[in-house]
């Protein structure tokens, strides 16, 4: 085991199985941790090391996937040491090729039920939690747990509610949920102790599209509120279900 | 008409699977596969054909099939009771299967998941580089009654071989190497963890098993948050009654539950064919331990072919012989009938 024992240093490497390694660049969320995890995963990539079958990040470390019949995880753990110390990572810059998106949003109503009680949470009216919620730029820190799904942030601070104790049974695809100053828009129908707070008719995971992971860790999204009527029609319209996007310069 | 196998009558979990799509963790997709790996393997040897081709995954019991056109098939995994136009015939081995018979798979006698695999595999469209039905993530669907599964072309004539299996249908003692979470949990209840002894708890699917431990679930030290991090199959989540909970092949890729270790992946097909109420143990071994045991597992699934010898019968069992192509190339003479 690699560095298990270390008390609060960051970044480090782990062990995960047999065949994984995980660079770890803090133990909470942060915001320099989430950019310097997707840096290492580029560089990563690009120095594309011996033995490392696939790569991911989640909020803020990357995992490595190894052919650990033919490579030594020890061996590697080094190589990405080297490359851990070869600059200060916290200090890199956003992934290149961002985008903005702009996603139309039923905020309450029968759609997205929970709307009261996170508004409730946080201290805010349930209108006020709208429209705060509707007039922020987000961030996808990272893509994960389900297919496509962006885990995104970060909302003020009120907005550190805790997950629900009891699971939601089944919350739909496009579900905008709410937990710990973080959204997530799901990509498949799935029981949640996030609570529910609006509803989209975007689909992040399209498996037979020629895009079939949408969004990308460093994209921003505005989550627009929209009336009923005209959430109908987007959703009847396809899976953006009314969003757009551009390129953010 | 198209080379096609009708599913007549279908158990509840019935899908498609191969060994999955792997190349995804990033984009939130798990690699996902048939539950049982080495079942995968295993039939490809018996058909003598490539392991990438899609098969027939059945959850506790399988279904009533025909054929548009004659069919080599193999029956892997959990062994259930099966016969074709009413006579029984043997698991974990080849059989032909003629044009329009009826090939009955009932319940399991041992295990969870059953595995039919078609001479010329499934040929399903592939989604994302697979055919493998990933229900968490949407992709595929759990068949029914009156699907119709396309089957690709076959190359291979022999039938009527049997490949002993590996026993891993009645639980065990389960491989675990420590990660780096595993210094979450304290020295003690560590030992304790290897010397309890689980059941195979009755929830449990392709996303994960839970064990029920015997006496008091398991627990981090005290006050640490565990921000969610990546997890793969055979990784070991203690969720909040102290219960592990085995991640299997379909698991989420991100997880916020503290991981005591992980199964080796050459032992995950035992926790899959776990029943519900089996006894299992787990056991830490030291990586240079893992590794070896993950190399002979590797190969043992290369080396498969060998382990097969023809398929015997009850000569008394003539009506049932006769049904066979015992040697590659000779058909036993049903084709006057």
């Amino acid at each position: 085991m690699t560095d298990s024992n270390s008390q609060g240093r960051f970044p480090r490497i782990g062990r995960v199985g047999l065949d994984g390694l995980l660079v770890s660049f803090g133990d909470r969320l942060s915001e320099a941790g989430n950019r310097a995890a997707l840096a290492f995963r580029a560089a990563v990539e690009r120095a594309s090391p011996e033995g490392v079958e696939e790569t991911s990040t989640s909020l803020v470390s990357v995992f490595l996937r190894l052919d650990a019949l033919h490579t030594d995880p020890e061996a590697v753990a080094r190589e990405m040491q080297a490359l851990l110390d070869s600059r200060d990572w916290y200090a890199a810059d956003l992934p290149q090729g961002r985008r903005l998106w702009r996603i139309p949003t039923v905020y309450g109503t029968d759609l997205a039920p929970q709307l009261s009680e996170a508004a409730g949470e946080a201290g805010l009216s349930p209108e006020a939690a709208a429209t705060e919620i509707a007039a922020t730029r987000v961030r996808v820190q990272t893509i994960g747990f389900a297919p496509g799904q962006p885990y995104l942030g970060e909302l003020r601070a009120h907005w550190n509610i805790p997950r629900q104790q009891a699971l939601t049974e089944r919350v739909p695809v496009g579900a905008l949920v709410l937990a710990i100053r973080q959204l997530v828009l799901f990509s498949v129908t799935t029981p949640t102790g996030w609570r529910h707070v609006g509803q989209t008719a975007f689909r992040p995971f399209r498996p037979e599209a020629e895009v079939p992971f949408v969004l990308r860790p460093g994209d921003e999204v505005i989550f627009e509120a929209v009336g009923r009527e005209q959430f109908e029609r987007l959703r009847a319209a396809g899976p953006d279900g009314g969003a757009t996007c551009e390129a953010i310069k | 008409m198209s080379r096609a196998l009708h599913i007549q009558q279908a158990g509840p979990g019935l899908t498609v699977q191969d060994l999955g799509r792997p190349g995804y963790l990033a984009c939130g997709l798990s690699r996902g596969g048939a539950a049982d790996r080495l079942a995968i393997f295993e039939g490809a040897a018996l058909l003598g054909q490539d392991a990438a081709l899609a098969a027939l995954e059945m959850a506790g019991m399988g279904g009533t099939f025909t054929a548009t056109e004659a069919l080599r098939i193999a029956l892997t995994g959990a062994p259930m009771r099966v016969r074709i136009d009413g006579q029984p015939v043997a698991w974990n081995a080849s059989h032909l299967l003629p044009a329009g018979a009826r090939l009955e798979i009932g319940p399991a006698t041992a295990g969870v998941y059953g595995y039919l695999h078609l001479g010329g595999g499934i040929s399903t469209p592939e989604v994302l580089g697979a055919r493998a039905a990933h229900l968490a993530a949407g992709i595929g669907r759990a068949l029914k009654a009156g699907d119709s599964l396309p089957i690709g072309p076959d190359r291979g004539q022999e039938t009527g071989l049997f490949l002993d299996p590996d026993d891993r249908f009645s639980g065990g003692e389960l491989r675990v190497v420590a990660g780096y979470q595993t210094a979450l949990f304290p020295d003690e209840e560590v030992i304790r963890f290897e010397q309890t002894r689980f059941t195979r708890d009755a929830r449990g699917n392709r996303m994960g098993v839970r064990l029920a431990p015997e006496g008091d679930g398991f627990a981090a030290r005290a006050g640490l948050t565990v921000l969610s991090e990546a997890i793969v199959p055979g990784d070991i989540q203690i969720t909040g009654d102290g219960a592990p909970f085995v991640l299997m092949a379909e698991c989420q890729t991100t997880g916020g539950y503290p991981r005591i270790g992980a199964v080796l992946p050459c032992d995950l097909p035992r926790v899959a064919q776990a029943a519900p109420g089996t006894a299992l143990r787990l056991r830490f071994v030291p990586p240079g331990e893992a590794l070896a045991a993950e190399r002979r597992a590797a190969e043992a699934r290369a080396t498969l072919r060998r382990r097969l010898t023809p398929l015997t019968r009850d000569p008394r069992d003539i009506r049932d012989l006769l049904s066979y192509q015992l040697i590659s190339g000779a058909t036993a003479g049903n084709e006057e009938e």
